[in-house]
């Protein structure tokens, strides 16, 4: 174990922590947008709505996330008409197919897992709601979506660690986030063990701020389960 | 005419094959207090809940202050807003204070600014003697306690009538009468209202009519007296000897 290696790389590793957030951030939120969109098509009611919704979902969550990666990333550019369209900047560059792919498949799971909260508001509770008059967006907005929130956040958290660690799988289409830098250096040194392992423990130490995080917000939305 | 307020005509209800409801032909008279009884299953609940569209009837006309209640959204909505609803399982909203789930239905269907609101909600929370709890929220209190929230829930929007669904089957039996004083107040003071409930000593002090169902019809209805020491019906005599014996 060479610790003055591990000294001198840390640093290193960590000047890709920016690209790691960004790519966690920006595909969270994003996916988070598009779980909604997903979800109120799930629910609509209407077939021509929910089909493609299940259809987006059954892709994603039945494919390696590397694998849509890569055909993002590969795959895309073979069309003329993706090189012609307003898409190409984000998709020329490999930042962008690392969101687009990651927003897409945290999307998919994210979607699911609110469907699940959803589900979960007590039926009686929208009862109550109907008999005092509010209509079906209100009782979505003011009803459905506080408490199913709640039931969904330890879910929630989960993708989001899965999200922050598929990140990595953007090295492998050339971008330099604390794997993708961490792979450099191996390359360099021949010291995978060193590397790997304060790789390793950075993400853990991540994945502990995001539990804390999460930990924090559902203290929060759970007040009125035990004020 | 103008003083009928509930009309049923020849109402039936399905549940796929199950006829929960037939041929249900009811009026209830502004001011009127009703209570339904009989055995479980017997289509008490489904009937007052297709007064309020929480089911939807099958055949047959129900008219609400004079406006038929069709699959137009615009009709349901006028009827809920005329008629408040009191559920066996309280149904309270789990994630706002008390004082906020009496004022949620004011604000957005009615309208009504918050300083009002407020106003209205403290007023009946007074009325059903919580008024101390306005800033808890559901769990924090008893069963009882939240029934009665519920009711000064109902109460807020103002209705016409209120239907009550087994208000008290799913409270301890300690809790019970603290809820039928308040339903006892009400009636006193003149709400019209509907109440499907096995408490038979409330239904003798309290009801204008008793009705009593049985396999989705209305076997028999009468005034509380001769419905209890003179039924004429068969089931209906069999159904007080159970439930009066013990």
């Amino acid at each position: 174990m060479d610790l003055t290696l591990i000294t001198e790389s840390v640093p290193k590793i960590l000047s890709g922590i920016g690209i790691t957030f960004q790519l966690m951030l920006l595909s969270a939120i994003l996916g988070l947008i598009l779980a909604v969109i997903l979800l109120l098509m799930r629910l609509s009611g209407k077939w021509y709505l929910s089909w493609p919704a299940q259809i987006h979902i059954y892709i994603f969550r039945g494919t390696p996330i590397l694998v849509q990666i890569f055909i993002i990333y590969y795959g895309l550019p073979q069309f003329e008409f993706v090189r012609d369209s307003i898409f190409w900047p984000i998709l020329r560059e490999p930042f962008g197919c690392a969101v687009v792919a990651l927003t897409l498949n945290t999307g998919a799971y994210v979607c699911e897992i609110l469907r699940g909260g959803v589900l979960g508001v007590d039926h009686g509770i929208l009862e109550a709601g109907s008999a005092l008059g509010l209509s079906a967006q209100q009782k979505f907005i003011y009803l459905t979506t506080p408490i199913a929130a709640r039931i969904a956040l330890p879910a929630y958290s989960n993708d989001f660690i899965s999200l922050m660690k598929a990140t990595s799988l953007a090295s492998t289409i050339t971008l330099m986030d604390m794997t993708g830098i961490a792979r450099t250096i191996v390359a360099q040194t021949f010291a995978p063990y060193e590397i790997f392992i304060s790789l390793a423990i950075i993400y853990m130490i991540l994945t502990w701020v995001i539990q804390k995080t999460f930990g924090r917000i559902e203290k929060y939305l759970s007040h009125y389960v035990n004020p | 005419m103008t003083d009928t307020l509930i009309k049923m005509q020849n109402v039936d209800k399905f549940f796929g094959d199950f006829q929960a409801l037939k041929n249900i032909n009811l009026e209830v008279k502004r001011g009127e207090r009703i209570v339904i009884c009989g055995p479980s299953g017997s289509g008490k609940s489904t009937l007052i809940r297709c007064i309020n569209r929480l089911e939807k009837h099958n055949n047959g006309h129900i008219f609400i202050a004079g406006k038929e209640l069709t699959d137009q959204v615009k009709d349901i909505d006028a009827v809920r807003r005329e008629v408040g609803m009191v559920f066996q399982s309280f149904n309270l909203f789990p994630h706002m204070t008390i004082v906020k789930n009496l004022m949620l239905a004011q604000r957005l269907v009615r309208k009504i600014k918050k300083p009002e609101a407020h106003k209205t909600a403290m007023h009946f929370l007074e009325r059903v003697k919580i008024a101390e709890q306005a800033d808890k929220y559901p769990v924090q209190l008893s069963g009882g306690q939240q029934q009665r929230v519920a009711i000064a829930r109902a109460l807020c929007m103002k209705p016409e009538i209120i239907l009550f669904d087994e208000p008290t089957s799913a409270l301890d039996p300690e809790m019970i009468n603290e809820v039928l004083e308040v339903m006892t107040d009400l009636a006193k003071e003149g709400m019209t209202m509907i109440c499907v409930t096995h408490e038979m000593g409330f239904a003798r002090s309290v009801a204008d009519r008793i009705i009593f169902m049985d396999e989705g019809e209305i076997v028999e209805e009468a005034v509380p007296e001769e419905f209890f020491d003179n039924p004429k019906n068969e089931r209906t005599k069999q159904f007080l000897s159970q439930i009066l014996t013990h």
